[in-house]
């Protein structure tokens, strides 16, 4: 029982971590209408500045500025230079151009950083392991990712709901042209969602970095699970991100924890183990499969 | 914009180097990118280091490197296999780095009459039944870094494990090699995703079982990810853990900072070894590259310098065939590693080493022949 | 009953851009015949393989444009069918070698045996996915076609027996009555008759009846559902049949390669066929073959030049995106 506790808990702690990249992903996607396939190089620039600074200074505060910096700055220029252009655009054009982005930063970080990975550790204050479950040290780092990221659903929920940045991105969300002609500038709108996209990515960077490997294409490994999460959440919605993040936490989590041990019941082991492995790693696409076959638009679509 | 792309891309094909008559070409096929590349970047500079150490020499023959990234893809590398055999004329290839493009590109350059020289990766497949007389292995066979776990682990006196390794086929392999030599209890064989990122699932159920130790292969970045993860849930003080080196290298090791303190690692080499020849290559390499050379930079630099022992012995010509391929077999160089010579399947007999984070190697045992060729 | 599509023609095209597009089409083939011949000529023979290569994707990228640019279905997972028809040949090949069987068949090598076969079952595996794919559209469609994808390819990771991540040799080419396929150029030939074969099968079905059909698919499906087209069923057969398409393409490319792995079914492996079709122009058929040849050819040049390579070619394409609307296809004849 404590053991299913704990795994619901590490369930919870990595939809939260997919959370932090969906959110960004989908703003983008349900205000503006871009698929930014560059997002987890964002993503990746986070986690890499952060690490950089880090290790240089020994500051986690430096590193948290450093990360949103650099994603930010990096966001704004991609913005700028390249998404800019492509508002109007067919989906597929935006496809192949952040596809081109995402090899570009991924080379462009190996050239600067080089190939190797690098280090970074929580910062002291966090580095020790918090009994919350009796008799399970859970790392304290991951109850901090755990806090971030709520309390960035919640920033995001106020932001949204409350202010007026807010109730003009919903308006723009669903009449671009209208909120166009009632005099808003529509263009610094989409440059503020994007760097508020760009800096949930390094804010997502600069929590993980602790955790997870800092090095090249770290960005891929997660950008689909990330791309699951929007898809089950419904498009361009926040809330249903954030459902939709906990959701693939959580499933991922158990099939992994419980499916081997539960298949082991019925086949052989070796087959069990085989079998559980795979279904494991195929949950969250069955997932998406079967949430989208019975709600074709998601969960809680914007 | 069709007509004229292509006939640039003619011009630019066609305009490859005009062959000198005297270098000998080594082909160097590598992964230079994805998570993975910074394993034939090691590979290639060490290989480099020891051909500019006697001035674009192996072995007193001028040599070519013409080294080309596979992306880790097995198609790529079997293109670049097939240009460099053809265009190229190669009859010396090198610098795979993982088994699966191994498995595309090695047969490629057999059927060709080529010579393949593996810097790294080294399936088991070819130490068997598809062993073939211009294929020799450099480094080690797979099993080898699993089987070497497997013995620590027993005379670590550990006698309930739960073992780890991702989903495919290596992964597998890495667990029945490892349960060939441990003959303890395995308590669990947990099967990681490919592309796994959080392991927190996998570490509870590691605390739930509560084993004597683990034993987890995951090179390169998930490597890194998995320990960082496992010594942040408090695990290391209570459990401690068994890997092989490509698990936890120099490189790795950095990433992963003092957390590995404690680590018992299995290897046929590490950079404190105290014969001269490695002594010389770990002050050459650092001075150069400006980092700590990994057990991948060593074996690169051993295949260069087994390369260069037996071009010696046919004065560079690959023509003669088979005197090249009996002095490899010879494997006359000074290695590295110390002890250095093949088995009948043209893969190493070697000492694998017990290393912890306090670099004292201790021999551990060596490594059977296998499969007679 | 459906109304006749007489007013769905697509709008007439000026003459002008109609003899252009004639002459670069018959520019292309000529090329593609004479290609071998160019390679002979430069002394770079083992440039027929790289063509072959290109032509072999150029097949796939042609039949993800026939759902992706004419039917406007954005499929995420196509390699799913380049793979599995891959592995069709080479399981078929692998029990032909060792003598053991599969559901009681002994594995076959013969061409005209395999390839349908690859076809048909790849077909068979499309139908239900397409089935349950269909029911979602737009940006969900990607994704879900990008789940059953990721399905497949962890199925093909799993299955130890066929060489799981490892993939799968085969250890030679298989058999074609009247050709020898082991020989570079005679296989070359082959591709690229069934590149001209499966192209213009594609562009018949663009000008059929059912091409016009899908083709309204993309620019109202609304409309067509008025005036009573069964379209599901429309979309259905369209991603089955290139889902075929790309099947083939697979086929071919494991006798190419002689070798299969998960690697083909993976989600960049999509990816790439998707930056074929949108660079070669999405709709225009012939533009994803242009598109295949330079992507590859230019990653090919590129990384044979420095590791760097991605570097030049990512911001080639974001250039490519922004300053050049219409795709090569549009560029070179003037058409979308």
């Amino acid at each position: 029982m404590l053991l299913f506790l704990e795994q619901l808990l590490n369930g919870l702690q990595y939809g939260v971590m997919l959370f932090l990249l969906a959110a960004g992903l989908t703003l983008v996607f349900g205000i503006m209408g871009v698929i930014n396939l560059a997002h987890g190089s964002l993503f990746m620039v986070g986690a890499y500045a952060a690490a950089a600074v880090a290790g240089h200074t020994g500051s986690f505060a430096l590193a948290a500025l450093a990360a949103l910096a650099a994603a930010g700055g990096a966001g704004l220029a991609v913005e700028f230079l390249v998404i800019r252009r492509l508002y109007d655009r067919d989906h597929l054009d935006q496809v192949l151009a952040t596809f081109g982005l995402l090899l570009f930063f991924n080379e462009l970080v190996a050239t600067l950083a080089g190939r190797t990975p690098l280090f970074m550790q929580p910062p002291a204050w966090l580095g020790g392991a918090v009994e919350i479950i009796p008799g399970v040290p859970y790392p304290t780092f991951r109850l901090a990712i755990l806090a971030t990221g709520v309390a960035v659903a919640a920033g995001l929920a106020f932001l949204i709901a409350r202010t007026r940045l807010g109730m003009l991105i919903r308006a723009g969300a669903t009449h671009r042209a209208i909120v166009g002609a009632l005099g808003v500038d529509i263009r610094l709108l989409f440059t503020l969602v994007f760097a508020l996209g760009a800096l949930l990515a390094g804010l997502a960077g600069l929590m993980a970095a602790p955790i997870l490997a800092v090095q090249v294409g770290m960005g891929e490994q997660i950008l689909i699970a990330t791309f699951v999460v929007v898809v089950i959440g419904g498009l361009g919605s926040v809330r249903g991100a954030f459902v939709g993040a906990l959701l693939v936490g959580l499933v991922d989590t158990l099939a992994r924890a419980f499916v081997p041990g539960l298949l082991k019941q019925v086949f052989a082991p070796t087959t069990a183990d085989a079998l559980g492995a795979g279904l494991a790693s195929a949950a969250i696409y069955l997932l998406m499969a079967l949430v989208l076959v019975f709600r074709p638009r998601g969960l809680l679509p914007a | 914009m069709k007509v004229p792309a292509l006939v640039a891309a003619l011009a630019l094909f066609c305009a490859g180097p005009t062959v000198a008559q005297t270098p000998v070409k080594i082909g160097m096929i590598t992964t230079l990118t994805t998570p993975g590349g910074y394993l034939g970047e090691d590979v290639r500079d060490a290989f480099r280091l020891a051909i500019d150490e006697e001035g674009g020499k192996l072995g007193g023959v001028p040599v070519q490197l013409i080294v080309e990234d596979d992306n880790l893809k097995p198609a790529n590398g079997k293109q670049i296999a097939d240009k460099m055999l053809q265009q190229d004329k190669v009859k010396l290839v090198t610098g795979l780095i993982f088994s699966n493009v191994a498995g595309a590109v090695a047969p490629t350059v057999l059927e060709a009459g080529a010579f393949y020289i593996s810097p790294n990766a080294g399936p088991s497949n070819f130490a068997g039944k598809d062993c073939h007389k211009n294929y020799f292995v450099a480094s080690w066979q797979n099993d080898s870094l699993h089987e070497s776990a497997g013995q620590a682990a027993a005379n670590l006196g550990y006698k309930r494990m739960v073992i780890l390794a991702p989903n495919y086929q290596a992964g597998k392999d890495a667990l029945t090699g490892f349960k060939r030599y441990f003959k303890g209890e395995v308590l669990e064989e947990i099967y990681t995703k490919l592309d796994q990122t959080d392991f927190s699932a996998e570490l509870a159920r590691i605390r739930a079982l509560k084993p004597d130790a683990v034993y987890q292969f995951h090179p390169g970045g998930q490597g890194i990810t998995f320990v960082k993860q496992y010594v942040q849930a408090g695990l290391i003080g209570s459990t401690p853990m068994v890997v092989s080196e490509v698990s936890m290298e120099p490189r790795i090791l950095g990433a992963v900072g003092d957390a590995a303190v404690g680590i018992n690692v299995t290897g046929h080499w590490n950079n404190d070894f105290a014969n001269p020849a490695s002594q010389a290559f770990v002050k050459a390499f650092t001075t150069r590259y400006n980092r700590a050379p990994t057990p991948y930079a060593q074996q690169g630099y051993d295949t260069a310098k087994l390369i260069g022992s037996a071009l010696k012995a046919v004065g560079g010509d690959l023509a003669k065939e088979d005197a090249f391929r009996a002095a490899l077999r010879k494997a006359d160089f000074v290695s590295t590693r110390g002890s250095f010579r093949f088995g009948s399947n043209q893969h190493p007999i070697q000492d694998w080493y017990a290393f912890r984070s306090r670099p004292a190697p201790t021999a551990s045992r060596r490594s059977p022949p296998r499969a007679r060729c | 009953m459906p109304a006749p599509l007489a007013s769905a023609q697509l709008p007439a095209t000026p003459p002008a851009s109609v003899a252009r597009r004639r002459v670069v089409l018959l520019a292309g083939c000529l090329l593609l015949a004479a290609l071998p011949a160019i390679a002979h000529g430069a002394g770079q023979p083992f440039l027929i393989a790289t063509f072959t290569r290109f032509v072999i994707y150029a097949i796939a990228a042609v039949s993800l444009d026939l759902i992706l640019g004419i039917g406007g279905l954005t499929s995420f997972g196509h390699a799913a069918w380049f793979g599995l028809g891959g592995y069709v040949v080479a399981i078929a090949a692998f029990h032909a070698q060792d003598a053991s069987t599969l559901l009681g068949w002994g594995g076959s090598t013969e061409a005209l045996v395999v390839w349908p076969l690859a076809i048909a079952v790849t077909a068979l595996v499309a139908l239900p996915i397409g089935a349950l794919s269909l029911r979602t559209s737009g940006i969900h469609f990607i994704m879900i076609t990008l789940a059953f994808a990721q399905m497949l390819f962890y199925l093909f990771v799993s299955v130890k027996f066929y060489g799981g991540d490892d993939g799968l040799a085969m250890q030679r080419r298989n058999t074609l009555a009247g050709a020898d396929l082991r020989d570079a150029t005679v296989f070359y030939y082959v591709c690229v008759a069934c590149l001209v074969a499966w192209t213009t099968l594609c562009a018949a079905i663009r000008r059929s009846r059912f091409g016009m059909v899908l083709s309204g698919c993309r620019q109202s499906e609304r409309r067509l559902l008025a005036l009573g087209y069964p379209v599901y069923r429309y979309k259905l057969v369209a991603f089955v049949l290139a889902a075929a398409g790309a099947a083939l393409s697979g086929a071919l490319w494991a006798n190419a390669a002689r070798f299969v792995s998960p690697d083909m079914l993976a989600w960049v492996k999509s990816g790439e066929l998707m930056v074929m079709v949108i660079l070669g122009g999405t709709g225009t058929l012939f533009g994803p073959i242009a598109g295949a040849f330079v992507l590859l050819g230019v990653e090919q040049l590129l990384s044979a030049w420095t590791e760097h390579w991605m570097l030049i070619l990512g911001p080639l394409l974001v250039l490519f995106v922004v300053f050049a609307r219409r795709g090569l296809w549009g560029l070179v004849a003037g058409e979308r």
